[in-house]
């Protein structure tokens, strides 16, 4: 079986190591993963920022590019939502490209979301010692619905202690140009939602989604808190490595 | 009132700073949302009721003026008088008529949001009569002369020491410190005013237009009082705030009440029916109604916007927001805060001067998930967005600066090549080396120093998945 990635722009720019993550991952269920090399972005930076056209020219470029491949796996829950739910929005005026969006979007699915409720593997059969507190990223878990299918792969994982915070399900500030145009609050947010995972002594901070983890890492640099953080498709590479190498 | 939703900016930063006030809205998370998510689960048919009261919703404003004139007609003929005011200065005139023609002094007030866009207590005041707001936490921030910070809790960020210095000057006497007490004096001084005020103003929760009635929700009871103690009663709404029915209403007041405070029923739920009748022996002489536009049409001849009258003002948007929790109430700048407030601020005030406001939200989507009418406010905020950010709606209310726009433009060229998007990763990773350290920034150049304010900043890959895929031969 194969899927078609769609990496996102920040996972491809800023932190590969997690689409290489999600690779080995797949790998390790029998899953092949194709890589379409003109994708760029889903639009969703210009469209949050409000410009509407420059974001409806790149979505319409990412439907060309993905036109026919199916499934489309991608490691972040809010680009899924981009495409998913806000490419109604975009081309609300666009019946034919409505169309077009409607049709890959029902077969597009986030990381987690593919291995629980496509591939029907909640538990990979992981192991990894230490412990982690995840942080449900908002788009996956408001806009996608998504929620209980990361938590029971985390679970899933032998010897790694999950730990509930404070506020899990709480915004942790970024929200795009959000975190550049109001950096008081954006940092109050934060600082709030570092302070609740710190408090849960745990080794590891889980999201499963690049830019959320870009602005926690961020902020844990700079504040030098020691919890180390990880997007969910590195952890389960980890986990699913470990346990090979022990069989 | 004054449009202040220019400062949002700087007022919200530094609520953010203020440890007391952080600790106030701490406590709308904790209180107000925990409460109202537990409601929400003890309901056994909660998704059903809010799929409904939306249904209510909708049908009524698309079908406004039928049933505005429907309620307009069953008030007259409860003995009521109706007044549609196209603006804030028409409503506020028409009341002061109202107050001057019957010799007013003094009036007291059941909380009203429509009347806080009038300003109504400064014109009462213009005037020379005397304004009480009765409902508690209004009369604190009357005595603190500020307007609300909440929809439902209007002096949620008062502590308990600004409370007590702002009843010791009203009331004299030893300073109080306990709840009880303090309530408990403002109780005794507003007793007085209950007994001989003229006029009671009051807002309206809803108002049924089969029956003519307005029903108002309140927990202290001041509601009543305001509506039957003075011999006149004004009841000002907004125009979205008419129901068909009385059905109708048993199902909004239960939404409304389960998501403002988490109660499945408030203490008292008081239904007028216009002025005393014949055998009747209390209530007032004269029942005047007053409906609002001021703005609201705005609202309702975009069919997208449109949405946003559903809203029942129950405050729960506010609460679940973690924006409106470190921004508080005052930022953004005018009488409706947090995620609703930065929808209708801009299209019912003007959009000129409220172009931060629905840039403030990180569309975590927290608001639509405990909307009784599942408004969908995200989206209203990106719309919104689309509007401002190049000037589409007018050109006068464009809120980006020519540097975004430039960088958008640039952007888009990158993204549409992916080429282009390799090599500008490339150059911008090069770009970051040297002043990069173990993969991360410290400094970054404006516009983007707003992020390395507080956070660092990653370099970009050397090596982009694209080439990492490549050179592992696929997946
Ligand atoms: S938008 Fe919804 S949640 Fe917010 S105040 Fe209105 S009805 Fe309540």
């Amino acid at each position: 079986m194969r899927v078609t990635l769609f990496v996102t722009c920040v996972v491809d720019q800023f932190y590969p190591e997690v689409g290489e993550s999600v690779v080995n991952v797949l790998g390790r269920q029998g899953i092949g993963v194709d890589f379409p090399a003109a994708q760029t972005c889903c639009g969703q930076p210009a469209f949050n920022a409000g410009f509407t056209d420059e974001a409806r020219a790149v979505a319409e470029r990412f439907l060309e590019v993905f036109e026919g491949a199916d499934p489309i796996v991608v490691p972040s829950g809010s680009c899924a939502a981009m495409v998913r739910n806000l490419y109604g929005e975009l081309f609300r005026d666009d019946p034919e490209l409505l169309q077009k969006a409607k049709a890959i979007g029902e077969r597009l699915y986030e990381f987690s979301e593919y291995l629980v409720d496509v591939l029907k593997r909640p538990d990979l059969a992981a192991s990894l010692d230490g412990s982690a507190t995840y942080h449900q990223c908002c788009h996956l878990l408001r806009e996608l619905g998504v929620d209980v299918q990361p938590k029971s792969l985390l679970g899933s994982i032998e010897g790694l202690e999950m730990r509930e915070m404070e506020q899990a399900e709480v915004c942790c500030g970024f929200g795009g140009t959000f975190a550049v145009k109001f950096p008081e609050l954006s940092t109050a947010m934060l600082n709030d939602k570092l302070d609740n995972a710190a408090a849960t002594g745990a080794d590891m901070l889980v999201a499963s989604d690049a830019t959320c983890l870009m602005h926690m890492e961020g902020g844990i640099r700079r504040r030098g808190d020691s919890i180390q953080p990880v997007h969910i498709a590195q952890l389960l590479d980890r986990a699913t490595a470990e346990q090979e190498s022990r069989v | 009132m004054r449009v202040r939703s220019a400062e949002f900016k700087k007022r919200s930063a530094e609520t953010a700073r203020d440890p007391r006030r952080q600790a106030a809205l701490q406590m709308l998370y904790d209180g107000l949302h925990k409460g109202r998510i537990a409601a929400a689960a003890a309901t056994d048919n909660w998704e059903e009721l809010r799929v409904k009261g939306r249904a209510i919703k909708w049908h009524t404003i698309r079908n406004l003026d039928y049933y505005l004139e429907l309620l307009e007609e069953r008030v007259v003929a409860n003995g009521g008088k109706v007044y549609f005011a196209n603006d804030d200065a028409e409503a506020s005139e028409y009341v002061m008529g109202v107050a001057r023609a019957n010799d007013v002094k003094t009036v007291i007030k059941s909380k009203s949001m429509v009347s806080e866009e009038m300003g109504l207590n400064e014109a009462f005041e213009e005037a020379g009569i005397r304004p009480v707001e009765t409902d508690l936490g209004e009369y604190i921030i009357q005595l603190a002369n500020e307007p609300p910070y909440h929809l439902i809790a209007p002096a949620i960020h008062k502590t308990r020491e600004e409370i007590s210095d702002l009843i010791q000057q009203a009331a004299g006497g030893p300073r109080e410190e306990d709840p009880k007490d303090l309530t408990k004096t403002a109780r005794r001084l507003l007793r007085e005013e209950f007994r001989t005020a003229e006029m009671g103003v009051s807002g309206v929760n809803f108002a049924v237009a089969e029956t003519g009635s307005i029903a108002l929700v309140t927990n202290e009871g001041n509601g009543r009082m305001v509506t039957s103690a003075p011999r006149v009663h004004v009841a000002i709404m907004g125009m979205e705030k008419v129901i068909p029915s009385m059905q109708d209403l048993s199902t909004m007041l239960r939404i409304l009440i389960r998501s403002a405070t988490g109660q499945r029923i408030s203490s008292y739920v008081t239904i007028v029916n216009g002025p005393r009748k014949a055998p009747e022996e209390d209530g007032p002489d004269e029942f005047h109604l007053v409906i609002v536009n001021n703005g609201r049409e705005n609202l309702l001849k975009d069919p997208q916007l449109r949405e946003a009258l559903l809203c029942i003002r129950c405050g729960a948007c506010l609460n679940a927001c973690p924006v409106y929790r470190k921004a508080g109430g005052h930022a953004y700048g005018w009488v409706y805060p947090g995620p609703i407030g930065a929808v209708i601020t801009p299209v019912m005030s003007g959009k000129k001067r409220a172009k931060d406001l629905p840039f403030a939200s990180t569309l975590c989507g927290a608001c639509r998930e405990v909307c009784p009418v599942s408004i969908d406010l995200p989206t209203l905020l990106l719309r919104l967005r689309s509007d401002l950010a190049e000037g589409k709606a007018a050109p006068g209310e464009r809120s980006s600066v020519l540097m975004e726009r430039l960088s958008f433009k640039i952007w888009r060229f990158g993204m549409l090549h992916a080429s282009a998007f390799g090599l500008g990763g490339r150059i911008a990773s090069a770009g970051m080396w040297p002043i990069s350290r173990r993969g991360w920034l410290r400094r970054l150049p404006p516009p983007f120093s707003g992020w390395t304010s507080s956070r660092d900043f990653p370099r970009i890959a050397f090596r982009p998945f694209r080439a990492r895929f490549r050179s592992r031969g696929g997946g």
